[in-house]
């Protein structure tokens, strides 16, 4: 197993400390609140020549991603950071990037959206390109986020599309945590060398990147991203059991806590999660039997895996850290509802709206949903929806 | 100086069976900057007529390393590319010399691209940016863009009961990119392949951001005959309505200076875009229009004659 040294760092830094590693070939990036210190602090590393990074200091967001797509396409092994506008200004271009299945690596650190504007965690920003074709893994603490990033890379060029690795912003970024970190070598190890196959700095078979498609060839392109999607599923677990060999740390699509017993369960994504597993801990001593599923993979969604894993649960309350104004759920709650219905599974599931523009969500917030679900157990009718912790 | 008869011996880096319309002058453009820097290039497009044209799947007239992804950020994707160069050469992964080379319409240039291509320039890229400017959106049917001179008719700015045409002067973009104190900027034009070529020479000669703003005659949106681009570049050079010059490192030098500067109105009759302007009504617009032209070429006799 991989040495580990243990160190006492947030979340941006932990997933700064992964980018040195990495060393990748090329980092575009333009600030933005609370993804700036990924970016600052890798400056510094380049400042203090320990990466042999190019650091393109862009103009925008937009231009990040482009400098970014145009470096990958080149042949080169490329990362970069933003959050909520950040993405936003550059959604026209993680379409393209991933159209173009490139393995670039993005470290999403979630903020929300505005209008109103607000420089604090909800997950609008990435919930805004859940379709781009871009890989989404959500991640609970700075441990996770730097994990997340050394696998990110191996999965992108694994699977030929592009990820984005999450943090929430300010309780993650910001937060600092004890982490375990693998050594320098281990972690080139891991991810390698980029395998070049087709690229711009190959003179002697030139090829044409981002050509324009007629009626007659869209369609195919798309349904080969559709396929691309489907399988980095098992390309995901597989580089997942590659790192617990050299880590011990097990990653999935999902994490479980205890909830093969459970009656009552909250599916929740992010650093929420981490805060439910206190309130689990504290009701099972109570001897209710109350669970969590967090959800790590949300693109592709892992439909089957999680209809399976709460499909005997009495009740289940599904958490959004962002709304889809769809007049009905959230997101999560969405694919969630879609996918027990795909297995006949008629379950009320409540959806909770919570945490939006960085509301606290506490303990006895979440205690309150456990609440709701025993009394939906025992028959009393519970609202579908309900935004938590708003003045209404 | 490579000369006509070595420019035609080259291998073709921008192939013949392309979708372009017959006359048209960006892929005039294309085929000349490419004859001069040769296979080792890498091209991004921008997304316009001379992209559209050249690579549909699955065909590419392009036989350099080639990208094109999206309207308004071919200097932030060529940036990109060089990046990944630098950081190859200097990890000793790679050795060969390589040109990047961008291109992009006014359309996207002047306007929804400036903001790329002028954080590329303050950045220093080793890349060279060349703008066909053919004075309007034209590959979604001729809307005015930021180039558009005053007067035209455009889709977008038509000439109709109470308005002539665009109102407002065009951009000055070449002198915005002096501005940038990049060490080459140059004006040129098709039909004058002399001019294109060495400029284009010059340019991939230096290190740094360069950039060459090429007036590109478009049959089409300017409704001319389709034989007669070339022909309409070289008026333009001679009405000194589209002067041709060079700044390097400041210094400004004229490189056509007409025997006989011809009179605008050869230059607004020649072209049914400015069909309008010959109503004796529109009088004072053309000569507004010609004072602003003689403005602008004295105005560069000064520069080079201050250098």
């Amino acid at each position: 197993m991989a040495k580990t040294n243990i160190a006492a760092i947030t979340g941006n830094e932990a997933m700064a400390e992964a980018m040195r590693q990495i060393n990748p070939d090329v980092v575009a990036a333009y600030p933005i609140t609370p993804a700036t210190e990924i970016v600052q602090i890798f400056a510094s590393c380049v400042a203090d020549g320990l990466v042999d990074t190019e650091f393109v200091p862009v103009e925008s967001e937009h231009s990040a991603m482009s400098a970014c797509i145009g470096a990958s396409a080149a042949g080169g092994r490329t990362m970069t950071s933003t959050s909520s506008q950040g993405l936003a200004l550059m959604a026209e271009m993680l379409y393209i990037a991933a159209g173009l299945r490139l393995p670039i690596v993005l470290a999403d650190v979630n903020r929300a959206l505005s209008s109103p504007i607000n420089i604090h965690c909800d997950h609008s920003d990435t919930m805004m390109v859940r379709d781009s074709g871009w890989i989404q893994i959500f991640s609970e603490n700075a441990q996770e986020a730097y994990d997340n990033m050394v696998q990110a890379v191996k999965i992108a060029e694994t699977a030929s599309l592009p990820v984005i690795v999450t943090t929430d912003g300010f309780i993650i970024s910001h937060g600092m945590e004890r982490v375990e970190l693998i050594d320098d070598k281990e972690v080139k190890d891991f991810v390698g060398q980029k395998k070049l196959g087709h690229y711009l700095l190959n003179l002697e078979k030139p090829i044409t990147v981002g050509a324009l498609d007629l009626q007659d060839y869209y369609f195919e392109h798309r349904r080969q991203l559709a396929e691309a999607m489907k399988e980095s599923k098992a390309i995901i677990l597989d580089i997942a059991k590659e790192f617990k060999a050299k880590t011990g740390r097990s990653y999935g699509l999902f994490e479980v806590y205890n909830l093969e017993d459970a009656e009552c369960a909250i599916l929740a994504m992010g650093s929420t999660a981490g805060t439910t597993k206190v309130v689990v801990d504290a009701l099972r001593a109570k001897g209710i039997k109350a669970g969590l599923l967090k959800p790590r993979v949300f693109r592709p969604f892992p439909k089957e895996e999680i209809a399976n894993a709460i499909k005997n649960i009495k009740a289940v309350a599904v958490l959004d850290r962002s709304d889809s104004l769809n007049g009905h759920e959230g997101p999560l709650c969405a694919e969630v509802k879609a996918a027990l219905f795909d297995k006949g599974i008629n379950k009320g599931v409540l959806n909770y709206i919570y945490g939006l523009g960085g509301r606290e969500i506490g303990l006895e917030d979440i205690g309150s949903v456990y609440k709701d679900l025993g009394e939906l157990i025992n028959g009393k009718k519970k609202d579908k929806i309900t935004y938590l912790g708003v003045r209404e | 100086m490579a000369n006509l008869k070595d420019l035609s011996k080259q291998k073709e880096l921008f192939t013949g069976g392309h979708r372009a319309c017959a006359g048209c002058g960006a892929v005039i453009v294309a085929r000349q900057v490419l004859a001069v820097a040769g296979p080792n290039t890498v091209v991004t497009n921008a997304t316009g007529c001379l992209e559209v044209v050249s690579t549909i799947f699955p065909y590419t007239a392009w036989n350099v390393p080639f990208i094109h992804s999206a309207f308004e950020n071919a200097a932030a994707t060529i940036s990109g590319v060089e990046a990944l160069y630098k950081s190859w050469v200097r990890q000793g992964k790679y050795n060969k010399k390589v040109n990047f080379i961008a291109f992009g319409g006014d359309g996207g240039t002047y306007d929804i691209g400036l903001q790329a291509l002028s954080g590329a320039a303050e950045r220093g890229h080793n890349i060279l940016y060349v703008c066909y400017s053919n004075e309007a959106y034209m590959n979604t049917g001729i809307q005015r863009s930021g180039a558009t001179p005053k007067g035209a008719d455009t889709t977008t700015a038509p000439v109709g009961k109470i308005k002539k045409g665009k109102e407002q002067f065009r951009k000055n973009l070449t002198e915005i990119m002096v501005a940038h104190d990049i060490p080459y900027v140059a004006q040129s034009v098709v039909g004058n392949w002399r001019d294109l070529t060495s400029k284009v020479e010059k340019a991939l000669s230096m290190e740094g951001p360069k950039f060459i703003n090429v007036l590109q005659p478009c049959r089409l949106g300017w409704s001319y005959k389709p034989e007669l681009t070339c022909e309409m570049g070289r008026l333009a050079a001679d009405c000194c309505v589209w002067p041709l010059y060079e700044v390097v490192n400041g210094q400004y030098k004229i490189t056509y200076k007409p025997k006989e500067k011809k009179a605008l109105s050869e230059w607004i009759n020649a072209q049914g875009r400015f069909r309008h302007l010959l109503k004796p009504e529109n009088k004072s617009m053309l000569d507004e229009m010609q004072a602003k032209t003689d403005k602008l070429w004295e105005g560069l006799l000064k520069k080079e004659a201050s250098a």
